[in-house]
């Protein structure tokens, strides 16, 4: 197989191949689905992961007051909100023409890291860690966040208190544990008084010590598989993130790095405030949800990957010690083949969970988060952008505001947007790597599930419910007569061709 | 005190003019309400505050309060009804709590979940209502009202500025802004008038400071409205409300 495997987007005569639709792949909010191209010998021509995007937020917001935004836009998910609640924020500190007061500065990044702490310990844990302990193509029954509380009972707390803590994090900074308001345009509406911060000091150690527990757990997994984990939809990748003024990761603000595939540098600490000039968003007839490129490069060309492996492998240094240190074993493991691996994504995460642990501890013993200056406000301006690095990935929120405190323009390119090219190569990967000329099987739609779920899409409805996508495998015949199908439910796995 | 009456089986004291709600908010039994105002004439709009009087379904809120009523207001059969008036009130506007700045503080939705207004009930009617935001410092969202009239009656009797008005008939009837234009920007409304601080719903906002006050800090985080409004009454002395 080329480097490239992009030549399987499209099928050059699709009219006599067999179409095999995986559909619905829950995904953001909404649905998605595979398709797949097949010839008379199961030979693959043609793989699309085709996303259904709910974008009326950008609609609906049109009209609304700008200090309304952070608090509705964060109702796009209920893994990330804060995500969400912070861009939106940092945007509208723009339009304020706010610079932040230490404190609010603090606390919302104490936010943020309890948010990426969170959500990063429910994917590794509930959603992956059935796959990575078990094995992909394991006993079904076994697959899931119950099994691995049955077999491996100490990870599976470990998983669920991590996600806990994030959670308090969360409740303390922004009022709630999901969808609070605790930033505002300027600022926040609140401190942590001394009390709060002992509530979470008191558990800070354990978390690092579970995450870099974690962290070891993924890398035994690779030790333990490397062939199999190396190549899986491993490919090269030109990057995207954010990264802070020295080189050092930074998932709250920082100025855009790019890089190409050979990790050549294209653009460095850019100002997210203009990003449109860097990025544009491309649209193709068969998915709704747009294809964003790096516009020096290109749409056929210029895409791109975001999230924990990026960020992991383009920043210079982690400024935490634990994670840096994994950070360093992680880039040179294995000639760092790991960093070119889907599954690559899980170790990142792992990594970057760990940061964040020692960021909130780090944070928590600062006195300014007891601080009461907590809004600035400056010369108003006519358009916001807020750029944050959410668990999965860059999400850019742009704003403009009328002169009667109206949005009314609104432009969202959230994580998964970033990586849908990325996503479609890898399941292209994976499969030729493991579907290419074999019969449908349960074992292979997990392996598709793999590849997409490294990603941790945000595919909150059914990929949140217990790690088990609703999937639907139809194999139709040239004439569209269904000759085959495979269905797989909360129930359980049925084929009735069987 | 040598005038009583009955709710719900307590004995209720109250001073001669004193409606069934006064002498009953004052006596420390609450009677669910929601465009009833201590400060304003009450006109028995919002039908939440209904009660039996003797057999007989009647505002608490306009009714006298007089020796020997028999007054039943906590029952399932009222609380019943007065869940799907919340209902319908929800139903008819458009009222997005997750993202109103009015949450926490916001007697309708105080209300539903007192009432334990669980789900929807009616189909919602999405109406197309605009937003004002022509003033610099206050924002009209009309989407939210629910035709209390408190903003009426606090800008005519209290402000001397008749700044709003119901317009319309039946399902047709909706807050208007008195100006040849309609916006309020060309009024002489003021963020210091009273009819600023009256809305019990998300319309009429300050600018610019939403969401500044904490989640715990919120009127309604600490105690239900029912136990609220104990807190607050009575408020004013009975024949003092603004006739």
């Amino acid at each position: 197989m080329s480097d490239s495997s992009t030549n399987l987007e499209t099928a050059a005569h699709p009219e006599n191949l067999r179409r095999v639709a995986i559909d619905p792949v829950s995904r953001v909010e909404g649905h998605g689905k595979v398709t797949l191209l097949l010839d008379d010998d199961n030979r693959i021509h043609q793989v699309r992961l085709h996303i259904v995007e709910f974008r009326g937020f950008e609609k609906f917001i049109q009209g609304r007051p700008y200090w309304e935004a952070p608090v509705m836009v964060q109702r796009l998910c209920g893994i990330c909100p804060v995500s969400h609640h912070l861009a939106a924020s940092k945007a509208m500190d723009m339009i304020v023409g706010a610079t932040l007061t230490p404190t609010a500065e603090k606390v919302r990044r104490l936010m943020h890291y309890g948010q990426i702490l969170q959500s990063h310990a429910l994917h590794f844990f509930h959603l992956s860690s059935p796959d990575l302990l078990f094995g992909f193509d394991s006993d079904v029954a076994k697959r899931n966040i119950v099994g691995v509380a049955a077999q491996y009972p100490e990870i599976a707390k470990q998983g669920v208190l991590l996600r806990k803590f994030g959670q308090e994090v969360i409740r303390v900074t922004a009022g709630k544990r999901v969808h609070g308001t605790g930033a505002i345009p300027g600022g926040m509406n609140k401190n942590v008084s001394l009390e709060e911060r002992d509530y979470l000091l008191k558990d800070a150690d354990q978390m690092i010590a579970w995450s870099r527990d974690a962290v070891g757990i993924i890398r035994q997994a690779f030790e333990q598989n490397l062939p199999l984990y190396n190549a899986f939809g491993s490919f090269d990748a030109h990057t995207l993130g954010l990264i802070r003024a020295d080189g050092a990761m930074d998932l709250y603000h920082g100025g855009l790095r790019a890089r190409d595939k050979q990790g050549n540098t294209l653009f460095d600490h850019y100002d997210y405030g203009h990003y449109w000039d860097v990025i544009f968003e491309d649209v193709k007839p068969w998915s709704y949800m747009k294809f964003p490129f790096l516009r020096s490069l290109g749409p056929e060309e210029g895409w791109y990957r975001v999230g924990p492996l990026t960020r992991v492998t383009q920043c210079d240094f982690i400024p935490t010690p634990l994670a840096e240190a994994e950070r360093r074993v992680f880039v040179a493991f294995d000639d760092g083949r790991p960093a070119r691996s889907t599954l690559g994504f899980h170790w990142a995460r792992m990594i970057e969970m760990l940061h964040s642990a020692e960021m909130i501890r780090e944070l928590l013993l600062d006195p300014d988060l007891q601080g009461t200056d907590l809004v600035s406000l400056g010369e108003r301006q006519e358009r916001g952008v807020g750029v944050i690095e959410a668990p999965r990935g860059t999400l850019i929120h742009h704003y403009k505001v009328d002169e009667h405190d109206q949005i009314v323009r609104c432009n969202l390119i959230v994580s998964t947007t970033h990586n849908n090219q990325s996503m479609n190569e890898s399941i292209r990967r994976v499969a030729m790597q493991h579907l290419d000329g074999h019969q449908l099987t349960e074992g292979l739609l997990n392996h598709i599930e793999v590849a997409i779920r490294a990603f941790d899409p945000c595919l909150s409805c059914a990929t949140h419910a217990l790690g088990k996508m609703p999937l639907e495998v139809e194999l139709l015949a040239a004439d569209g007569a269904r000759l085959d199908v495979l269905t797989r439910n909360m129930d359980g796995v049925s084929c009735p061709s069987d | 005190m040598s005038h009583t009456f009955q709710l719900d089986g307590a004995n209720i004291g109250f001073e001669p003019g004193q409606t069934v709600m006064q002498a009953a908010l004052a006596a420390g039994h609450y009677i669910p309400h929601l465009c009833y105002h201590p400060e304003f004439k009450p006109h028995g709009s919002c039908k939440l505050c209904t009660v039996k009087v003797n057999g007989r379904t009647l505002a608490s809120c306009t009714m006298p309060a007089e020796a020997g009523l028999e007054v039943e207001s906590n029952t399932d059969e009222l609380n019943a009804l007065r869940r799907t008036l919340v209902q319908m009130l929800f139903a008819e506007g458009n009222h997005f709590c997750p993202s109103c700045e009015k949450s926490g503080n916001c007697v309708l939705q105080a209300l539903g979940y007192d009432l334990e207004v669980h789900s929807t009930g009616f189909r919602h009617q999405y109406p197309d209502r605009p937003v004002d935001a022509s003033h610099p410092e206050v924002l009209l969202d009309f989407n939210r009202c629910i035709l209390c009239e408190l903003c009426v009656h606090a800008s005519a009797e209290v402000d001397g500025k008749h700044v709003f008005a119901l317009a319309g008939r039946g399902i047709e009837k909706h807050l208007i802004v008195n100006a040849e234009s309609g916006q309020l920007a060309d009024t002489h409304f003021s963020v210091n008038d009273k009819a600023m601080a009256v809305c019990p719903v998300g319309v009429i906002l300050r600018k610019e400071v939403g969401f500044s006050q904490p989640i715990g800090m919120r009127r309604y985080d600490a105690r239900p409205i029912s136990a609220q409004a104990l807190e607050d009454a009575p408020r004013v002395p009975a024949g003092d409300s603004h006739e």
